[in-house]
This record gives C-alpha cells, sequence and structure tokens, in this order.
C-alpha cells in the first residue's frame, strides 16, 4: 500500500518534476542548436505520471517506456547526465551513444528501455513477468505506452497472454489525448481506454495524471496487486504541452485547448497542494529552481564534454558471441 | 554412436539442456499437451510440468516477443514458431527486438533466446504454408540462423544454440523429420555455430548447400559419381555467421562451383556465397557460379507443379555439368 508522503519525499518529488521540466526544455535548444540529431520527443506537461510511477516502484521492479522515456528515466534514478550524453550521442551517455533519445536504459536500474517501436515492449514487458513467476520473486513490472498502442496488435496479445498466466505486469497507458496529431476518437472504437481491461477480466482504472499524489498512490496499488494476482491496466489522463516531436506543426489542435489543459499543469498542481497543507512556500520554489538550473548546468556540461564514441564501438556489441557458441 | 531420426536428435537435445540447465524452458503453439505438431516436444509437458512446457495462444508476437522479454531477465526459452510462414507475424519482435537490443542498449541486455521453426515445401500445403524464407532471416546482423540437415548436427547445433547467449533462429525442415543418422551420445556433444561442413570430399567440383539442399545434393554427387565427377559437398549449416573458408578452400581446389538451396533464387543463400566467392577467390573459378533454387512462383498446391517448382537432384546433375562445360 502506497503510504503518506513526507514534506521532504513531496519536495523531491517537486523537484524531480522541475528537472524533468527544465531537462526537456534545455534538450529542445540543444536540438535547435544541431546538437541532438534524429528525434526529440519531450515530457513537458507529463511530468506526475513518470515521477509519481517511480516513486511507487520498489528498487527491484522492472520498467519498460515507450520513447518519451528522458522524464521517466530521470524518475527511475538514471543519472541525468548520463541521459543527457545519450541525447547529444556520447559514449558516456546511458546506451554509450548508440541508442539515442528513444532508446534510454539502465540495466542496473532494471530499466529495459526505451522503445521506439509501437508496442514492441509489451511482449518484452510480459516476458520479464514470465522470469518474475518462473523463480517465483516478489517483483512486477511497469510497462508504460502511450493510448495509441491500445490498437495494435502487441497490445491485445500481450494482455491477452499476461491475463492467462497472471504475470505480474502493470499496463499503464500514457493518454495525453492524441497519437501523434490523431485524436483518441479518431482511432479508437473505445474512448475510454481504461474499459479495454474488461475484454481479458483484468483490473483497470483511469488515473488523474496531473496529480502526483494520484499516479503515485494508483500505481502503487496497481502494481502490489499485480505482484498478488495478475496484470493491471491503468488509463493515466494527460497531455503534452508542446508537440509530439520537434518540428509538430501542431495543426490537430487549438490554442485554446492547450492553454486549458496548461492550467493542469502538474508542478504548478503540487505547488498548489503543498501551499495549501502548509508545506510549501515561494522561498521554496525559487530555492528549488536555482539548485535544479545549477545541474541543468552541470548535465550540459558534461554532455557536451564527454567524447564521442570509439571508432570501435561501431562494431562491438553486435552479437555478445561473435564467432557462436563452440 | 545411436542412429536416430531427426526429429529424436532433436527431441533429446532439447530434454538433455532442459536438465542441464534449469532456466531453459520451451513455450509455444501445441508444444504441451498436444506434443507439438511435428511431435518433436511428445512426452515433454507430462516429464517437465506446467512452469517449463508452456502451451502459449496463437500469437506469434507475443511468443516470440514474451520469449526475448524473459531471456533479458536471465531466462533461456526456446520458443517454437509452428511454421516460418507464421514467423512473419513475429518479424518485428524478432528483428527488430531480440536482434537489436544487445546493440542498440550498449551491451547491457543480453537476448539468450532460441527461436525453432519449421521450413520447407514439397508436402502440398499451398503457396502460405511451404515457404523455405531462409535468407531473409539471414540478413539482419543481430540474429544467428542456423539450418541444420542431418541428425547429429540437429542435435549438436540445437544444444550450442540453447547455451549461446545470442538470439537463435533455428530453422528445421518439415521433410528431413524422418532422416537417420548417427549421432553422438556424449550429453556435452555441440556442434559449433558459424562452422561449415565438408560432408562428402570431392575434386571436381564444389556443392555448397544446407538443410533439405544438401540431402539433394548428396544424392547428386552419388549419381555423379558413377558418371565419373567427384563432387565435393559442402553444408554450411549456419547462414549466420556464414564461413565460407571451407568454400574458398574446395573452389581453390575444384575451380568450379554450384550452390542449391530450397528458397527462391533472388536475392538468396546462393547469391549470398557466390558473392564472396568472387570477391574471395575469383580468378580460382574456371566458370561461372550456378545456382539451384525454387522457382520465381508461389508455390502451388498441385503434387507435380508444386515438385516441378522445387529444386531436385536432375537440376543440380545438371548445373554441375554446366560448370564442368560436359554438356
Amino acid at each position: 500500500m502506497a503510504k503518506e508522503l513526507s514534506r521532504d519525499e513531496l519536495l523531491e518529488l517537486y523537484r524531480q518534476m522541475v528537472l524533468i521540466r527544465r531537462f526537456e526544455e534545455k534538450s529542445a535548444e540543444l536540438y535547435a542548436e544541431g546538437k541532438i540529431g534524429g528525434f526529440l520527443h519531450l515530457y513537458i506537461g507529463e511530468e506526475a505520471i513518470a515521477v509519481g510511477g517511480c516513486k511507487a516502484m520498489r528498487p527491484t521492479d522492472h520498467m519498460f517506456t515507450a520513447y518519451r522515456d528522458h522524464g521517466w528515466a530521470i524518475a527511475r534514478g538514471l543519472d541525468p547526465k548520463a541521459v543527457m550524453a545519450e541525447l547529444l550521442g556520447k559514449a558516456t551517455g546511458v546506451s554509450g551513444g548508440k541508442g539515442g533519445s528513444m532508446h534510454l536504459a539502465s540495466a542496473d536500474h532494471r530499466y529495459w528501455g526505451g522503445h521506439a517501436i509501437i508496442g514492441g515492449h509489451l511482449p518484452l514487458a510480459t516476458g520479464v513477468g514470465i522470469e518474475i513467476r518462473y523463480n517465483e520473486k516478489p517483483d512486477a513490472v511497469l510497462c508504460v505506452l502511450g493510448e495509441g498502442t491500445t490498437n495494435i496488435g502487441y497490445f491485445h496479445e500481450s494482455i491477452n497472454l499476461a491475463a492467462v498466466w497472471k504475470l505480474p505486469v502493470v499496463f499503464l497507458v500514457e493518454n495525453n489525448q492524441y497519437g501523434m496529431g490523431t485524436v483518441v476518437g479518431k482511432a479508437s472504437a473505445v474512448s475510454e481506454i481504461y474499459t479495454k481491461g474488461c475484454a481479458y477480466d483484468i483490473a483497470h482504472r483511469q488515473i488523474d495524471g496531473q496529480d502526483v499524489f494520484d499516479t503515485y498512490k494508483i500505481i502503487g496499488e496497481a502494481l502490489d496487486l499485480a505482484r498478488e494476482e495478475g496484470p493491471v491496466l491503468l488509463e493515466a489522463m494527460t497531455y503534452r504541452f508542446v508537440g509530439h516531436s520537434m518540428g509538430d506543426p501542431e495543426r490537430y489542435r487549438t490554442k485554446a485547448e492547450i492553454e486549458e489543459w496548461r492550467s493542469r499543469d502538474p508542478i504548478l498542481r503540487l505547488a498548489g497542494k503543498m501551499t495549501e497543507m502548509g508545506m510549501f512556500t515561494e522561498e521554496d520554489a525559487e530555492k528549488i529552481a536555482k539548485s535544479v538550473e545549477e545541474e541543468l548546468v552541470e548535465i550540459v556540461k558534461f554532455a557536451e564534454e564527454s567524447p564521442e564514441p570509439d571508432d570501435a564501438a561501431l562494431c562491438e556489441h553486435v552479437f555478445v558471441n561473435p564467432m557462436g557458441h563452440q | 554412436m545411436t542412429r536416430m531420426t531427426v526429429r529424436e536428435a532433436i527431441s533429446q537435445a532439447l530434454r538433455e539442456e532442459m536438465y542441464r540447465d534449469e532456466r531453459v524452458f520451451i513455450m509455444g503453439e501445441e508444444i504441451g499437451k498436444w506434443g507439438g505438431t511435428y511431435a518433436v516436444t511428445r512426452g515433454f509437458l507430462d516429464e517437465f510440468g506446467e512452469k517449463r512446457v508452456k502451451d502459449t495462444p496463437i500469437a506469434e508476437g507475443v511468443i516470440v516477443g514474451a520469449a526475448t522479454g524473459a531471456a533479458v531477465a536471465g531466462l533461456r526459452p526456446v520458443a517454437e514458431i509452428m511454421t516460418i510462414n507464421f514467423l512473419f507475424l513475429a518479424m518485428d519482435a524478432l528483428v527488430n527486438h531480440a536482434a537489436k537490443l544487445h546493440y542498440m542498449f550498449n551491451g547491457q541486455m543480453k537476448v539468450p533466446l532460441v527461436v525453432r521453426t519449421v521450413g520447407g515445401g514439397g508436402r502440398q500445403l499451398g503457396a502460405t504454408h511451404s515457404q523455405t524464407p531462409d535468407a531473409i532471416f539471414a540478413h539482419f546482423p543481430g540474429l544467428k540462423v542456423v539450418a541444420p540437415a542431418t541428425a547429429a548436427d540437429s542435435k549438436g547445433l540445437l544444444k550450442a544454440a540453447i547455451r549461446d547467449d545470442d538470439p537463435v533462429l533455428f530453422i528445421e525442415h518439415a521433410t528431413l523429420y524422418q532422416s537417420k543418422g548417427e549421432v553422438p551420445d556424449d550429453e556435452d556433444f555441440v556442434v559449433p555455430i558459424g562452422v561449415s561442413d565438408v560432408k562428402r570430399a570431392g575434386k571436381d567440383v564444389t556443392i555448397v548447400s544446407y538443410s533439405k539442399g544438401l540431402q539433394l545434393s548428396l544424392e547428386a554427387a552419388e549419381k555423379l559419381e558413377k558418371e565419373g565427377i567427384d563432387a565435393e559437398v559442402i553444408d554450411l549449416r549456419t547462414l549466420r555467421p556464414l564461413d565460407t573458408r571451407p568454400v574458398v578452400e574446395s573452389v581453390k581446389k575444384t575451380n568450379r562451383m554450384v550452390v542449391v538451396e530450397e528458397g527462391w533464387r533472388a536475392y538468396g543463400v546462393g547469391a549470398e556465397v557466390a558473392s564472396r566467392v568472387t570477391e574471395l577467390a575469383f580468378d580460382y573459378l574456371d566458370a561461372p557460379v550456378r545456382r539451384v533454387a525454387q522457382a520465381e512462383v508461389p508455390l502451388p498446391y498441385n503434387r507435380r507443379l508444386e515438385q516441378m517448382a522445387l529444386p531436385q537432384v536432375p537440376d543440380i546433375i545438371n548445373a554441375v555439368k554446366d560448370v564442368m562445360y560436359l554438356k
């Protein structure tokens, strides 16, 4: 069961959200400067899900995400310096500069990626669930996906198998209302995504993804339910305040809609609640903002000053054993 | 040595590896209660129980994908895909995930996965159930592809595949299961992945093949011997990593090569082997390399038409005579 969070813990969650927000804004700048290549999908607006979710996980739990993964990586405890270094394609990046923005991972944190093929990580998460049951471990898997992924075959195949075998996997949908530029109702026959859990007779629930109290508590309960019984489907209602990726012309939504959602900013919401609880002042906000800015300078400095991967890295890790078992 | 069928050899390899290593388990459609559609895993459910013999839904994507995830987490799954034709439904899991995780995440993940499947035509199952698309799977760096022909190689290579830390696609041939051969009794007998094998020594011409094509090539070599032609027959056994050393050595001796495969000619295994030989031994070739392969058509149901489309022993004999300018 999720326990009540102390003031220090809440301040830490607040700081993580601010760090992720500023990390993403800085990434956008570095992308504009041409220092980050490929695609860049920012997590701005959705921070409360990763921060609450990771707070609810045990260190031994496993995690998979889709490609909007910077926020999850940081919330899970990966070094933000190494995350930024990965975005810059550096040898010190979490994936050695070979994965990029969409392919962050850390075996030490049981964070198995960062996956960019829609739905591809759902069977992988299901498979980790197999290992947990096989070895009778107390762990669970948090598998994060977008609402657009709930229309692909992998979603149904994975949840069905997880349900038949009662695997400890929480499938957490981040419903940010659009799969790229396609609104939910145009892509899914069922608009209330969490009700898709009915089809597999598994526990399912909707969460306010802008509220870190909600995400922490309910994701935590879902992980425990998954450990005890089997898969759970959660739908966190959220919104990305910026485009799908850099260079999104955003023709599919109105400024008014964006403004309306911006009024539900998860960082401001937590600050407001803590203020009401008498735990937070303007001074706290300023202090945290300052410390985040200092950290951000270090993060960027580390990433920019880090070396490129060696030429030899090109051909490393194609196979564990290039010659095959002899 | 014990004489046994390819089916028995594969079954024995699986059983021995499951006894040797608790982390090894099998999953797939109809592998448990049914005993496997090709009867390879008959009796396994009773012997090992449901934990290690998992019947799955008919859902190839999640079979390969979940097996990949289980491998990342430290198990050593052997997933069975009923036929290679259905593996296309798991193409993403296999080539976008299993074959890439180790590289893309800089060595942080290992995928000690084996996918066993069955390919090949000749049983009147029509166009969608008769394919030999081995070359497609061998195209991807990061995925090992093994396709044995003999009982001993089937056993030894499957054991090597299970013990390997990389993802391995193990392709069996539907018409070779009854084929018999001598198999070593040693429980640690493995055949190395990535090593080709000279199955018949000869001096006049090199015939390179694997899987069903090897059986046909050896038959052709017997017939050619009666006509005074001494063919060397090389079994590739592994398509990736491809070992061309014995092939190049052989061509340097015979100066002529025919490549035999059951799959389609275009962009096939023969094309790859021929290309490598021109790169490595061009000056030794006395004739253009000939490829014997399947006609460029989806396989028809009609028995006569199907056999027309598949490579046959006389096709190999004709190709050999072509490269020897005997026609």
